[in-house]
């Protein structure tokens, strides 16, 4: 006897029906409150560019901070940022890349290790702003180094070195172990098969990693605030140990102030930093892209 | 009972099913994923209460067919099917059916046993319950698990976690999950591939018992699985039904020169 | 004929026998360095703190509920700072978690390959948006924005600190545990929706519950990050302790005083000064524990899925 199904009954045909309804009432909502997400940033990149497209000008980039809006620039602050990631590149990179090769291919899989590990991602998830503690009572008032470019630049290595560390150790982990056997079996040491094989094959991972974290650290504000960044500079430094200003201080001293015609200087240079960040995160996004086509 | 015409299918050698006895019709199916076709115009008929294997080598299309019966070839984009697929007389792929409820009456059970990280008891009553299924449901539960003769193995721990059975274990309580939502028909898709060959017999005698109440139709690599277990057999090969008929007669007295090679083992 | 000896060349193995060890001995050093930093933060805020807790009792420090550390008279209670980290991170949390989880689930399990591939990146973007640019976004549009809901807001409050706080771990929330679900493997949602159920009934009761521990361990990453975050909450909340049950007003949270304190003429050495390093002190023990958490959901609930 032929069974319907169709013809189900009407209660279990109305279960169905709210049901149905739940479910496209959830993809929905969650459709809808993802694209919200995004409608933020779209309001964001206007409001900046609203308020600070119409004062970047050559005069901004190239005057120093002043009482007076029309007269103000960025010129120390964007001096003091170039000054402070070249700094910071030269300490964090090596010691970063050199930390996740020696956890990797050298060391022993042991407790200590774990240890080490696990210390590296507590060490990233520490808040900024006690890297900037630490910064203070070490570098400008421990070693004596002052306020300067150094204080700064060791201050925020310390910052990002969790971040460079933790993605060289995934890059250099997507390097088949074939490669290493290999070079092994041709009798090269340890650091020579690094040198030659896992360096050059990671090498890709490793400088997206180095590039995100030196953006992460030119947008820090709090720890430079703590060793004492100064936020009225009408100079260019000239030597690691002068003092300085960088781009984020001059945008939170300038959105500190009441007056409106600042919030639109903090504008424009906020224009300026996220351009830089938005160059440097290209190139990362670019070297990833040109990483996965070599492995397909 | 059942009349025995050879009916030609294109070049298929196909057994035909009387309607009284025909559960589920296919009738001239393609499959294709993105153009590129995984079954051609395929034509047999499942009969009811029985079980009907489908066997043939490595990618001819016998899962994606398979998978088609109750719809779940729509989670993969870029499917397309042409031709008919009827259950007891109406299109399963007609606009006005909803596939949730075309999966209500044909149940499935996977190749990997792919048991939910939850408890034995929550596994296999999460089905019925999304249903509502308005019975009690704590007899449902015992129910099912006793025809997957997995209740007296599992019934004093019902709340520990599925995933600590062993895998034959596991299978059976993914056959109890099915059979939990009542279906007509139970869908197979290489159960025992992933099993040892114990827990592999055990599935085998579930199958027969199973009979009496559920349609089966299972795919499966393993021809003496088929000649074991099924009632019928349909031999698929590069997306074509090459023959369809009684089991004895497809292994014994098979009408097709390529069906004979391929249940005499000379390739696949 | 005999076959002449090999002699193995070993030129090069002279000049590798030394730098191979010395070559390790750096590297080591290196990852020596990262020690050094845990080390030296513990024993720095621990030693401060200490010399803070020989001037003010624990008890009024912990459980004090007045803040005037700078003025005479002075008092130490240090939970109008607590309290301001707490209501600006609990509605962050309000905001970012559903929020966040929503969109998590939508890049998962409802997103085509084509709109995954545009907000994917765009995520990304807003992650990486540096945090002095959220506090700019907090003065110039969501304090002016929700002035119109909340007519009694005064110019720096908690709620626009809640509010640009969420925003600014949203992201982090929606990336994380989009990867948590996304490792949820296929053939559960199969098994799930092979029963006759639907796309709310598998998402919700199979998936999300399967890929539990990677999405509860994001959920605390984005806490923990919420209360540690300074520039954001610092220009959005203001800079005045307050211990009442206040959305609208100013308050000031554990971030923001110690980079008052910085930024201001206390004199090294006193109390005052060394209340930043209590405070500091907090700040980290509160964020270290919530990260050791997260790591252990993420260990010991690791979903086995076979």
């Amino acid at each position: 006897m032929p069974l319907s199904i169709e013809l189900s009954k009407p209660k279990q045909r109305e279960s169905l029906n709210k049901r149905h309804f739940k479910a496209k009432i959830f993809a929905r909502f969650c459709a809808c409150v993802t694209w919200m997400g995004t409608a933020l940033l779209l309001i964001l990149l206007y409001q900046i560019f609203s308020d600070g497209l119409s004062w970047l000008d050559w005069d901004f980039l190239n005057n120093f901070p002043s009482r007076f809006p029309e007269r103000a620039g960025i010129k120390s602050a964007l001096a003091g940022t170039i000054w402070l990631i070249s700094l910071v590149a030269v300490f964090a990179i090596p010691v970063g890349v050199a930390t996740a090769i020696y956890i990797e291919e050298f060391s022993k899989k042991n407790l200590l290790s774990r240890i080490i590990e696990l210390n590296i991602s507590n060490l990233a998830g520490v808040p900024s702003i006690v890297y900037g503690i630490i910064g203070l009572t070490i570098f400008v008032r421990g070693l004596s180094l002052e306020r300067s470019l150094i204080s700064g630049a060791l201050t925020m290595s310390l910052l990002i070195l969790p971040v460079i560390i933790i993605a060289s150790i995934e890059a250099i982990k997507t390097v088949p172990i074939s490669i290493r056997s290999a070079a092994f079996a041709l009798g090269a040491t340890r650091w020579q098969t690094v040198w030659s094989h896992v360096l050059p094959a990671s090498f890709p991972g490793i400088l997206t990693g180095v590039i995100l974290a030196l953006s992460r650290a030119i947008g820090e504000t709090a720890p430079l605030l703590m060793i004492g960044a100064l936020t009225y500079v009408a100079f260019v430094p000239e030597g690691p140990m002068d003092s300085f200003t960088a781009l984020p201080i001059q945008i939170f001293n300038w959105v500190s102030r009441p007056q409106e015609e600042f919030h639109q200087l903090a504008a424009a240079a906020i224009i300026v930093l996220l351009t830089v960040l938005l160059a440097m995160n290209s190139v990362a996004i670019f070297v990833r892209h040109k990483m996965e086509k070599k492995l397909q | 009972m059942n009349s025995q015409q050879m009916r030609k299918n294109d070049t298929a050698e196909v057994v035909a099913i009387s309607e009284d006895e025909r559960i589920l019709g296919i009738d001239d199916v393609t499959i294709c994923y993105s153009d590129n076709p995984a079954v051609k115009n395929v034509s047999f008929d499942i009969a009811r209460n029985k079980i009907t294997s489908i066997i043939g080598p490595s990618g001819c299309g016998k899962s994606t067919l398979l998978r088609s019966l109750n719809r779940m070839n729509e989670f993969i984009s870029e499917v397309s099917l042409k031709g008919r697929v009827s259950f007891d007389g109406q299109d399963l792929y007609a606009k006005s059916v909803d596939p949730v409820e075309v999966r209500q009456h044909i149940g499935m059970v996977f190749q990997k046993p792919n048991p939910f990280p939850k408890s034995i008891y929550k596994n296999v009553s999460w089905g019925p319950t999304v249903n509502q299924y308005d019975g009690s449901i704590p007899e449902l539960v015992e129910r099912s698990l006793k025809q997957a003769s997995l209740w007296n193995e599992v019934k004093d721990r019902l709340n520990d976690s599925a995933l600590g059975l062993s895998g034959g274990q596991q299978q059976r309580l993914c056959i109890a999950r099915a059979l939990a939502i009542e279906p007509t028909v139970l869908l197979m898709d290489e159960p025992c591939s992933a099993l040892d060959p114990i827990s592999t017999a055990h599935i085998e005698n579930l199958m027969y018992d199973l009979k009496s109440r559920y349609t089966i139709v299972i795919v499966t690599h393993n021809m003496q699985q088929a000649a074991r277990v099924s009632d019928y057999t349909a031999f698929m090969e590069m997306g074509n039904l090459i023959e369809f008929g009684e089991t004895d007669q497809i292994f014994t007295r098979p009408q097709k020169k390529r069906t004979e090679e391929y249940v005499t083992g000379r390739f696949g | 004929m005999t076959t002449p000896a090999v002699h193995l060349k070993s030129i090069s193995k002279g000049r590798v026998r030394w730098l191979e060890p010395l070559i390790h001995s750096g590297l080591g050093f290196c990852t020596l360095i990262s020690i050094i930093t845990t080390a030296t933060i513990v024993f720095v805020l621990a030693k401060e703190s200490f010399g803070f807790f020989q001037e003010i009792a624990p008890s009024e420090f912990f459980f004090g509920t007045s803040w005037v550390p700078m003025f005479k008279p002075s008092s130490f209670g240090v939970l109008p700072l607590l309290w301001g980290t707490l209501i600006v991170t609990f509605g962050a949390a309000l905001i970012s978690i559903p929020i966040g989880l929503a969109s998590a689930i939508y890049l998962s399990e409802y997103a085509s390959a084509g709109k995954r591939a545009v907000i994917k990146p765009l995520l990304e973007l807003l992650a990486g948006i540096p945090t002095v640019v959220y506090g700019y976004f907090a003065l110039t549009f969501i304090t002016p924005a929700l002035k119109v809901v909340f007519p009694d807001l005064q110019v720096f409050n908690a709620l626009s600190g809640a509010v640009v706080v969420g925003v600014m771990v949203l992201p982090m929330i929606a990336t994380l545990s989009d990867n948590a679900l996304k490792a949820v493997p296929d053939s559960l949602r199969q098994g799930a929706y092979a029963l006759g159920a639907t796309s709310y009934e598998v998402t919700s009761q199979v998936v999300v519950p399967a890929g539990l521990s990677g999405v509860m361990a994001s959920f605390i990453l984005a806490i923990s990050r919420a209360i540690g975050e300074t520039m954001a909450v610092t220009l959005a909340a203001g800079a005045t302790p307050n211990l009442s049950f206040t959305f609208l007003e100013s308050i000031q949270t554990m971030t923001a005083y110690i980079v008052q304190v910085s930024m201001g003429d206390t004199p090294a050495g006193g109390v005052a000064y060394q209340t930043m390093f209590a405070v500091a002190g907090l700040l980290f023990v509160i964020t270290l524990t919530l990260n050791i958490i997260s790591q252990w959901i993420l260990e010991r609930y690791r979903e086995v899925y076979q």
